[in-house]
């Protein structure tokens, strides 16, 4: 498992702006956090099959990872989907009905009624009591995506290019390293799923609330992940922010959701959550800072962590 | 322009200024079909332009069927090779998909449903219902017909010239800045634009003709709320365009100065902003779709209420419904724009106000049914079709009230699940309104009866195509697959799969239709006056089967 990690190494060498700050970065933490002199990345996380990807001959939405992932499937599976299943088989059996028993030969001279206030009444009422029944958890759960990210959050860029992603860690002094997908044989070899699978993924703790501030360089592109309930539109000139905290670890894919020309189907996401502390392993192994005093602790209790979430 | 003036009341004749004493004098070939100002024929020309449309729109998803059928580049990088030489790579093919997505969407929309169901069933059938003896305007009515072809000729020639990556115009039918400005350069998107505006400036005259030619031009007894409701639903759409298109002509010419001349509307870095473009765009986009689907509407609500022998149940509810569609449809244009990072404030509000169309929308299904309801039903094809209408335009709505919640929204926007909505409210909603539309006035409009057999076979052919078809993307989307993508991963096969092959099905389905088309009328029986008996109560029943070149030289009265 350990050697697997040959890809997730390649972050700071794949980057252009990388190698030269790294040796640098890589020594000035030494001196203020953990006595460490070279970190090593960890392990490259293999994902779990049907576990934040689509599964083959899926009919509803991917398993959820975070809070509002749970309460918007909630919505959609137990309150949106039956309803409009009740509500499309009430329309069908009504129009077999009068198509059976209204057809010429079962009754040959029409009524002529053209009017009833009542019932004209109770189809209007009766829409709109159940829309607002669906109102009040749908404002509920946009209430609930929009609430500011907590203090300690950890602060990532996301810049869209064409046609690839790019990730900056501002909080950990992490500069630009950017993701493009992995050619078929290379995600073949990964065990990870072709077009869903890009080199470097997004490294994220699991378990810490997380904030994404998510832009375009050149056109709009979208920042999708459907397993953490994520989709925020990389616009260029503007900076939208996306929080939210995953669950468990694991890996997670998401893909490009917004027309961006040629390779648009081609700019994979995926986010490869890890427990704190090998997250803050991560974070040091890029030559990154850990912010903080918080972060300083949860450093100390890596190695126990570490051992024992894999 | 004589015809202005013999309005309502007007006189028993002189409508046409023309020589003609005979109603039923046509002139030559050239003159007739090129210069035309009657309404009939202009009806014809339109729907013979949206039929070819049709053709190829439909020819298009039929190759990115064949291409999605399995997970891997199939046939892209082959076809890339004719439209961008022997040497094309892989990037360019993929523009060609994006150039073929684009080409789809705006053929559909702008030169298939919109001419059908406005410039064909509009034009022939309104004067007729409301007793006129043609439009208000009839040159203008001509000048609105014959700038669909350039527009249509800009569009199809702009697949031929450099548009970024590749050859054609890739921008997606929303035209998207900065993809359609910085994005892609060379001619190509230059002129999807220019093709746009044309068609626009085709819609807008043709509006403002339809709204003058139903306010001013009713025979005697036929106020607003006797009209027959495809009256009224031309007439909320005619509004609909006249409010929404100068507002794309607007976004659309912002786009060609941002491309051309260096202003910066969409660009941040010049000041602009890329989304006050998809907010200029949706604000007609919107109205767009209601332009599509409400003439629909009118069509379905005439051919219940004829095939079921009663008059349309609630029909102020039914023409108000409409009307209401109408005006909130201009409020809820940025339930298309929920991911783009609006405050929480304006979701709410966007989502609260799109699930108001609801309402009104479950007005008009449960009068359809209450009209059937106590009636004496006949199944012939026009009614399968608008009963096939009213079961699937409810599918595709209730999609729509889920995508309509902001929070959803979050996870199935530019999805296949979006892509599932509103092929079922057009693909599937429009086009059986289209069918059942063009079958139920096909003995009018020819004087030839159409072959009963293959129309139900179409009928049910289509039925179980397009649903093989369309139901598999809802699935494809909830589990997360992406919509513009020419690949996709293995996952997410076994659906588009089925779709493909629902693709086939369909296909073999308009099989049938061309060949009840050519058959009937070439061999069709003739036709009656009114071959739908006394449930068919408009006007245009009342004329021979087709009608007189002009008719209403004696404006008819209404009790």
């Amino acid at each position: 498992m350990a050697q697997d990690n040959v890809a997730a190494a390649a972050p700071a060498a794949d980057n252009a702006a990388a190698p030269a700050e790294s040796p640098a970065n890589a020594t000035a933490p030494a001196a203020e956090a953990a006595p460490v002199a070279k970190v090593a990345a960890p392990p490259r996380m293999k994902p779990t099959e049907g576990i934040g990807m689509p599964k083959p001959g899926e009919i509803t939405l991917q398993e959820q990872f975070t809070s509002t992932g749970h309460t918007a499937r909630w919505l959609h599976d137990k309150m949106l989907l039956p309803l409009i299943t009740i509500i499309s088989v009430f329309v069908l059996l009504l129009m077999l009905y009068v198509m059976v028993r209204y057809r010429r030969s079962a009754n040959p001279v029409p009524s002529k009624t053209s009017h009833n206030t009542v019932i004209e009444v109770v189809w209007t009422l009766v829409p709109v009591l159940i829309l607002l029944v669906i109102a009040i958890p749908s404002i509920g759960l946009l209430a609930d995506q929009y609430k500011p990210a907590p203090k300690d959050a950890l602060t990532v860029k996301v810049t869209g290019y064409q046609w690839y992603w790019g990730y900056e860690y501002p909080d950990n002094g992490i500069p630009e390293f950017v993701s493009n997908m992995l050619p078929e044989d290379k995600a073949k070899e990964n065990g990870e799923p072709y077009l869903l699978a890009p080199d470097n993924r997004l490294v994220l703790p699991a378990g810490r609330p997380v904030k994404l501030i998510i832009t375009g360089a050149d056109v709009i592109h979208s920042f999708a992940v459907p397993s953490l309930w994520v989709k925020m539109d990389a616009v260029p000139g503007r900076l939208n922010e996306k929080s939210f905290t995953i669950e468990k670890p694991g890996v997670y894919y998401g893909q490009c959701s917004e027309l961006c020309g040629a390779r648009h189907g081609f700019m994979p996401i995926a986010i490869e959550a890890l427990p704190p502390a090998q997250f803050d392993q991560w974070v040091r192994s890029q030559g990154g800072t850990l912010k903080g005093a918080a972060a300083e602790k949860t450093a100390d209790a890596a190695p126990v962590t570490a051992e024992k979430k894999i | 322009m004589t015809t202005i003036t013999a309005d309502h009341h007007g006189d028993a004749h002189g409508h046409e200024a023309h020589d003609h004493h005979d109603a039923d004098h046509k002139p030559a070939f050239f003159q007739r079909w090129f210069m035309s100002t009657n309404h009939k024929d202009i009806g014809t020309l339109y729907l013979i332009f949206a039929i070819v449309a049709g053709i190829i729109g439909g020819g298009i998803s039929g190759l990115m069927r064949a291409e999605l059928a399995h997970p891997g580049i199939q046939y892209l990088h082959l076809w890339a090779q004719w439209s961008d030489g022997p040497a094309a790579t892989l990037d360019q093919a993929y523009h060609l998909w994006n150039v073929l997505i684009t080409a789809h969407g705006l053929i559909m929309v702008f030169f298939m449903v919109m001419p059908a169901m406005i410039g064909g069933f509009g034009n022939w059938f309104v004067p007729i219902m409301i007793g006129a003896p043609d439009m208000a305007f009839p040159r203008m009515n001509n000048v609105s017909f014959w700038l669909l072809i350039p527009a249509f000729a800009l569009l199809l020639g702009s697949t031929f010239v450099p548009g970024g990556t590749g050859n054609g115009a890739g921008t997606g039918w929303t035209v998207y800045a900065p993809l359609s400005t910085s994005g892609s350069a060379g001619p190509a998107v230059d002129m999807a634009i220019l093709s746009l505006h044309i068609a626009g400036a085709s819609s807008i005259l043709g509006a403002i003709n339809f709204i003058t030619t139903i306010l001013n031009m009713r025979a005697p007894g036929m106020t607003l709320h006797k009209m027959p409701l495809f009256v009224w639903s031309v007439l909320v759409t005619a509004f609909l365009l006249l409010l929404a298109l100068p507002v794309l002509a607007a976004a659309i010419t912002m786009l060609l100065t941002d491309r051309n001349f260096g202003t910066t509307f969409y660009d941040a870095a010049g000041g602009g902003d890329p989304e006050l473009y998809q907010h200029l765009f949706w604000f007609f986009g919107h109205p767009e779709v209601y332009i599509m689907i409400l003439p629909g509407f009118g069509i379905v609500s005439q051919i219940i209420s004829t095939f079921s022998r009663k008059p349309v149940f609630g029909y102020l509810g039914m023409a108000y419904a409409m009307v209401a569609i109408g005006v909130v449809g201009f409020v809820v244009w940025a339930h298309h724009m929920f991911t783009t990072g609006m405050s929480v404030n304006v979701k709410m509000y966007f989502t609260a106000a799109t699930m108001v169309i609801a309402v009104p929308t479950g007005i008009k299904i449960f009068s359809w049914i209450a009209t059937i309801w106590g009636g004496s039903i006949s199944f012939k094809t026009p009614m399968v079709w608008a009963l096939g209408f009213i079961f699937l335009f409810t599918v595709g709505g209730v999609t729509g009230v889920v995508l309509a919640n902001g929070g959803v929204d979050d996870v199935l926007h530019d999805t296949y699940y979006v892509v599932a909505h509103f092929h079922y409210v057009l693909s599937l909603g429009a086009v059986f309104g289209l069918f059942a539309g063009f079958y139920y006035w096909f003995p009018k409009m020819s004087g030839k009866m159409y072959n009963e057999f293959l129309g139900q076979l179409h009928f049910w052919v289509f039925f179980a195509g397009v649903n093989l078809l369309f139901f598999p993307m809802h699935f494809l989307g909830l589990s997360g697959m992406p919509r513009r993508y020419p690949d996709y991963p293995a996952a997410f096969e076994h659906w588009n799969w089925v779709a493909t092959m629902g693709y086939m099905v369909m296909f073999a389905g308009m099989m049938v239709f061309f060949v009840n088309l050519i058959w009937s009328l070439a061999a069709g029986k003739k036709a009656e006056a009114n071959p739908w008996g006394e449930g068919a109560t408009t006007l245009e029943w009342t004329l021979t089967s087709p009608p007189p070149y002009h008719q209403f030289e004696t404006l008819p009265v209404i009790d």
